[in-house]
């Protein structure tokens, strides 16, 4: 008697995107990356298509980081103390497909920077690599609906990835990234429901369900990883049996969740294995984009990823 | 898939005999449905629609024990396919392969290093499980090295050998402690199941196939060895994940018994951040037994922790006892911080205060384990429920002071608890990590 195999039909697919727009697309980027596209639970590939693998971007700053742990900051050196030969070291040497910049110099505790201060930056960063671009605003709503416009703007046509909009602050964003031609991140406080009613308004705006990328708000391992890692599985689930407004391509921010943890503190490489763990971990559950910070960790996960797709 | 009251009622009789103490038939099958009653209330039941019925209320994964009575735990017996349905049961073993061509020396020193793999963590113990011993060389050496491992820990053992004889030696040597044996193939299984039998002990079955491993198991089945452990071999992982992920779902959607057994992975790989990776993937996806070599108390750390996150109750979170808690040697002078009872808020800050060294009190308020954030937007952390947790401790008979630190996160509350407790908030740092700089700097 055979074993009949038991195979999950979906009738959904998650939407697919790309970052990036190259010179045939209006930008200037010299690649772009795709992500999403499943029509299957992560790493299921006898079930159906896969078409794009998880995507890692390098998280840059544009101003120093101070409190980045020493085995982080090491990994680095000087650069950190300019944006610029930071994001020429991870696209030259480490050769990140995407950077992810953070605006924290607009915080007003970390230097305050104006709208036009904050379009050169990107501006300027755009001409020094040639990478597609993720950018998120520094965690200040009302001074976020400010410079993120000018950011959208200074990065008009070049298909950036920007965000978070959140439930009581996403108008703003999406009206600068429709105008402009970028993507959106929507974060949700590990909350299904709000995920999908945040997808459901920034769509209402006419920004297409394509065009969203969710971030669920992850802990890392240890740290409430669990939490994320059920909320991306039951979204995913929902998404292949057909529902369009839960759909989208998950982004983590796995070093900045990881960076802040006693372990991440405890020596070289029980924190480079923290963010490595919480990274595949989360590709397990669904991730498209893994924001992280230690080079180290982003070559060993970039390896596994290698290694569950070379097959 | 279970049966339904429905599909149980066709195999009882039918007559509403009453015997077993309800009205119908239907109502019985209904119970049955619900595994409220036994199948034995019946007496008229027919052999046939018992042995059915007698199935269907076993586990669709048998539970199989490792270990011998003194250390002993529980694989299988889980009921989903994703842990927010219902929490997954017996969380994956941990297991380390020792290689016995190694000299006794640096085995010795490999034993002693499992032994001291423990870690508390959010008030739980992580521990390690079982230490596989490998044939490598003459069966003499494979019995003095499993004796070596028996007589330095007690952690349950595998002993994974392709030499009957030298299994059976082992096996007979290490009886007692119920050694886990690896493994009956489709050409070895007869003389393997002889031996699992003789000394009452479980084993693996290895197939690369699973079709290949159901006829295997039901090999075994057929000469009386039910305490089976399923592996299909050497594979890249995400071979190796879909493999995982079928035999569940073989055990859970169609209820094959033939593959309705825990499963076991085999890391191979020496760089430990891959090894890693690769066991966290099945610790995810569905293993019951995963085996590696590295012993670096990093790496084993976080699959430890990604294991305790995977197995966590969904439904309930991890929480303590909300009260106050001293930490060090309190005086009435000392601090008093204030946090959630979730357990990894309550640790989180234990064990930065701790490391501060200056004595203090942590109140834990009741906020049904959720986290700070959440609690505060869900309304179970606020000027009401820390007042009235304050007032629980008794907490002016405790400190003659009268200031109160909360989380930065929640510095928006300090008004309400000030005007409600009588207290001065003094707002402390948004992580935990800033807390020891936060104490010192208090005065």
């Amino acid at each position: 008697m055979e074993t009949q195999l038991v195979l999950e039909k979906w009738a959904g697919v998650i939407s697919a995107l790309t970052i990036g727009a190259n010179k045939e697309d209006g930008g200037s980027r010299a690649n772009i990356v795709r992500i999403g596209g499943q029509g299957s639970l992560p790493l299921l590939f006898k079930e159906g298509s896969i078409p794009n693998r998880p995507v890692i971007a390098f998280e840059i700053w544009d101003t120093p980081p101070q409190d980045w742990p020493d085995d982080l900051t090491s990994a680095y050196g000087k650069v950190l103390n300019d944006p610029f030969a930071w994001a020429d070291k991870c696209v030259n040497e480490l050769k990140a497909q995407l950077l992810c910049v953070r605006m924290q110099g607009a915080h007003p505790d970390f230097g305050n920077k104006d709208p036009g201060e904050a379009a050169n930056f990107i501006s300027a960063l755009l001409t020094r690599v040639k990478v597609p671009l993720i950018i998120i605003g520094s965690g200040d709503d009302s001074k976020d609906n400010l410079i993120l416009p000018a950011c959208s703007e200074a990065a008009k046509n070049e298909r950036c990835l920007i965000g978070c909009a959140v439930q009581d602050n996403y108008k703003t964003l999406v009206a600068s990234v429709l105008a402009d031609g970028h993507h959106i991140i929507a974060e949700s406080p590990i909350d299904i429901n709000i995920a999908k009613q945040l997808n459901i308004l920034i769509s209402d705006m006419g920004l297409s369900l394509e065009r969203i990328v969710i971030n669920p708000t992850i802990g890392a391992l240890g740290y409430g990883l669990e939490y994320a890692y059920s909320i991306m599985e039951r979204a995913r689930l929902a998404a292949l049996s057909g529902d369009k407004t839960l759909a989208s391509p998950f982004i983590c921010f796995v070093g900045q969740e990881t960076w802040r943890t006693k372990e991440a503190k405890a020596g070289y490489e029980q924190g480079v294995i923290w963010e490595i763990i919480t990274a595949t971990s989360l590709i397990q559950s669904g991730a498209d984009l893994l924001v992280m910070r230690h080079p180290a960790a982003v070559e060993k996960v970039a390896g596994y990823i290698d290694s569950l797709f070379n097959k | 898939m279970a049966l339904s009251g429905l599909d149980i009622y066709k195999l009882l009789p039918k007559t509403n005999c009453r015997k077993c103490g309800l009205a119908t038939c239907l109502a019985f099958a209904m119970q049955l449905a619900k595994k409220a009653l036994a199948v034995e209330k019946c007496p008229f039941i027919s052999a046939e629609a018992k042995t059915i019925l007698e199935e269907q209320a076993l586990p669709p994964i048998k539970p199989v024990i490792l270990g011998g009575d003194n250390l002993k735990f529980e694989l299988g017996n889980e009921t989903v396919m994703f842990r927010h349905e219902e929490k997954f049961r017996n969380p994956a073993a941990l297991g380390f392969i020792i290689e016995d061509n190694l000299a006794d020396s640096k085995i010795r020193g490999q034993i002693e290093k499992i032994n001291q793999l423990k870690f508390e963590r959010v008030g739980q113990l992580l521990e390690v499980n079982l230490i596989a011993i490998k044939q490598n060389t003459g069966a003499d050496r494979f019995l003095e090295v499993s004796e070596l491992v028996l007589n330095n820990t007690v952690l349950p053992v595998m002993l994974i050998s392709g030499d009957i004889d030298a299994l059976k030696q082992a096996a007979a040597v290490a009886a007692v402690r119920r050694p886990l044996l690896y493994c009956a193939t489709k050409d070895n299984f007869s003389q393997i199941a002889a031996i699992a039998k003789e000394f009452q002990l479980p084993l693996v079955a290895a197939a690369q196939d699973i079709d290949e491993l159901a006829h295997l198991t039901k090999g075994l089945n057929a000469l009386g060895i039910r305490d089976l452990i399923l592996d299909t071999g050497e594979k890249n992982v995400a071979d190796k994940i879909w493999d995982l992920t079928q035999l569940r779902r073989q055990a859970l959607k169609k209820s094959n018994r033939a593959l309705g057994y825990p499963s076991l992975a085999i890391v191979d790989k020496t760089d430990p951040y891959e090894e890693a990776m690769e066991a966290a993937a099945y610790i995810a996806k569905y293993a019951g037994i995963v085996l590696i070599k590295g012993l670096e108390s990093w790496e084993v750390l976080s699959i430890l922790t990604l294991r305790q996150n995977i197995y966590t109750d969904p439904q309930k979170p991890l929480q303590i006892e909300p009260k106050l808690y001293p930490v060090g040697k309190t005086t009435k002078e000392s601090p008093v911080l204030i946090t959630t009872n979730f357990s990894l808020s309550y640790y989180t800050v234990l064990s930065e205060v701790e490391a501060s060294k200056i004595p203090s009190y942590i109140l834990s308020v009741d906020t049904e384990g959720m986290s700070v954030l959440t609690a505060w937007a869900a309304e179970k952390f606020n000027a009401e429920s820390i007042t009235k947790s304050l007032d629980k401790c008794a907490i002016r008979d405790v400190v003659v002071h009268k200031n109160l630190i909360i989380p930065g996160y929640v510095a928006i509350l300090s008004g309400d608890l000030e005007e409600q407790s009588g207290y001065k908030v003094i707002v402390g740092p948004k992580e935990a990590a800033g807390i020891p700089v936060f104490l010192k700097n208090l005065n």
